[in-house]
């Protein structure tokens, strides 16, 4: 299986039937694919709407309904749309259970950075930093590594997108809690040796007592 | 009243140095027909408040790309390399926002209240030189409200005394926008007769529109 499509697959288990959720762009977009039967989540859109359906098919694009990175898609039934003030009090206001995003660095203290690297790039941080200060948990989805370079970290140097609110962390080699003590390992990949895990990781990892296989 | 004007006169509104506030997400629900037009005018140091800078050859995008705007204040950049270009070199300066602090401060600025108190930002770069409060126990910023000469938005269905119906995820920023500028102009899709909308559609009353553009 690749990489992402086994991150992807794997938080999705992390949610309940009803939960209302919000995916960012790249790797946690797949999330969606893999939320099991049995549990329906209703997925935001930043931009102002519920129900996210696939994208849009076909000659006939209605350019009224976008996601939040502009793309051209659909709005599952019971759906419902609104404003950006809403949307933003939907994901501030406690109403929102769980947002996944993608990081540049975590760290062991739950910061995230993801939205400027100073002098090199700068897209601006659009609605990150809203999810990551709001939502009541924040699952960062990415790979272990930047082809080899640690991304998680004992301490973020790029500017943050939000302080000590990442809740979890999950890569291909496994999953990490942001504790009180510090980052801890609960699941891991038995594809990769520990000595590997803890090697491709900067921050202290602590391994927990109950550490299950992932896949 | 007769509250419905040629694109020519909207644009004849329009002077230099202006802060206009401009609807839509990524040009989705933005009035990219009144763009055009001030492209073709050029008027010259405008200040922008809207969500993003769009794309290079779509609605707000295009003014960057002709050199109009002196400041943009918005929360993403990163779908238009000209405006990360021009923010670079010095030539447009850049106040980037998080999007539900951006959707605040103008939603507080047409609603006589002086800003907002919002968590979001605590602990990060866009956090520096602001006012932190604590509140109960919890840090915020104040985030001052926004107002504009101008607000440019877009309407689906406007009837003739303004009041405006946006179709599915054009709502974003405008009805917020639609309260927080001196003047209003709505670019409406489709204008009907008074007493066609139904009251119950209305999401922004005609009473905050100053001006009807037929698309």
């Amino acid at each position: 299986m690749d990489v992402k499509e086994l991150i992807a697959k794997r938080v999705a288990k992390e949610f309940k039937d009803g939960d209302v959720v919000n995916l960012g762009i790249g790797l946690p977009t797949l999330v969606a694919n893999y939320v099991p039967d049995d549990v329906e989540i209703v997925l935001h859109s930043e931009n102002g709407f519920t129900g996210i359906g696939p994208a849009q098919s076909g000659e006939e694009i209605d350019p009224d309904l976008v996601n939040a990175g502009g793309l051209p898609v659909t709005i599952m039934p019971g759906g419902s749309f609104f404003d950006s003030a809403m949307s933003f009090a939907i994901i501030r206001g406690g109403h929102l259970d769980a947002t996944v995003l993608g990081a540049l660095q975590v760290d062991e203290e739950g910061n995230l950075a993801n939205w400027m690297i100073p002098g090199k790039l700068v897209p601006g941080m659009g609605g990150a930093m809203d999810l990551v200060g709001g939502a009541k948990q924040v699952i960062v989805a990415m790979q272990h590594t930047q082809k080899g370079t640690p991304k998680i970290l004992k301490k973020c140097d790029l500017p943050l997108t939000g302080a000590k609110k990442v809740s979890k962390i999950i890569t291909e080699m496994g999953v990490m809690e942001v504790t009180e003590e510090g980052l801890l390992l609960v699941e891991y990949n038995p594809e990769y040796a520990l000595d590997e895990i803890k090697a491709a990781t900067e921050a202290n990892l602590l391994i927990s007592d109950n550490l299950k296989p992932m896949v | 009243m007769n509250k419905q004007i040629t694109i020519e006169e909207a644009v004849s509104q329009v002077k230099d140095g202006m802060t206009i506030m401009i609807g839509g997400f990524l040009a989705c629900g933005g009035p990219n027909k009144i763009i055009d037009a001030l492209v073709a005018k050029n008027v010259r140091d405008l200040t922008i408040i809207a969500n993003d800078t769009s794309f290079v050859d779509k609605g707000i995008g295009k003014l960057v790309v002709n050199g109009q705007v002196k400041k943009a204040i918005v929360t993403h950049i990163g779908t238009n390399k000209v405006s990360g270009q021009l923010m670079n070199e010095g030539k447009m300066e850049v106040v980037l926002t998080p999007q539900g602090t951006l959707a605040e401060q103008i939603r507080s600025g047409g609603s006589g209240l002086g800003g907002v108190l919002t968590p979001i930002g605590v602990g990060t770069p866009i956090a520096e030189g602001k006012d932190h409060l604590i509140i109960d126990g919890k840090t915020y910023l104040l985030e001052k409200a926004l107002k504009a000469d101008l607000a440019l938005i877009y309407g689906s269905k406007v009837d003739e005394k303004g009041n405006v119906f946006y179709n599915e995820a054009t709502r974003n920023f405008n009805p917020m926008m639609a309260m927080a500028a001196s003047t209003v102009i709505v670019e409406a899709e489709e204008v009907v007769k008074t007493g066609e909308l139904d009251p119950h559609l209305v999401m922004t009353p005609g009473l905050f529109v100053n001006y009807i553009v037929k698309a």
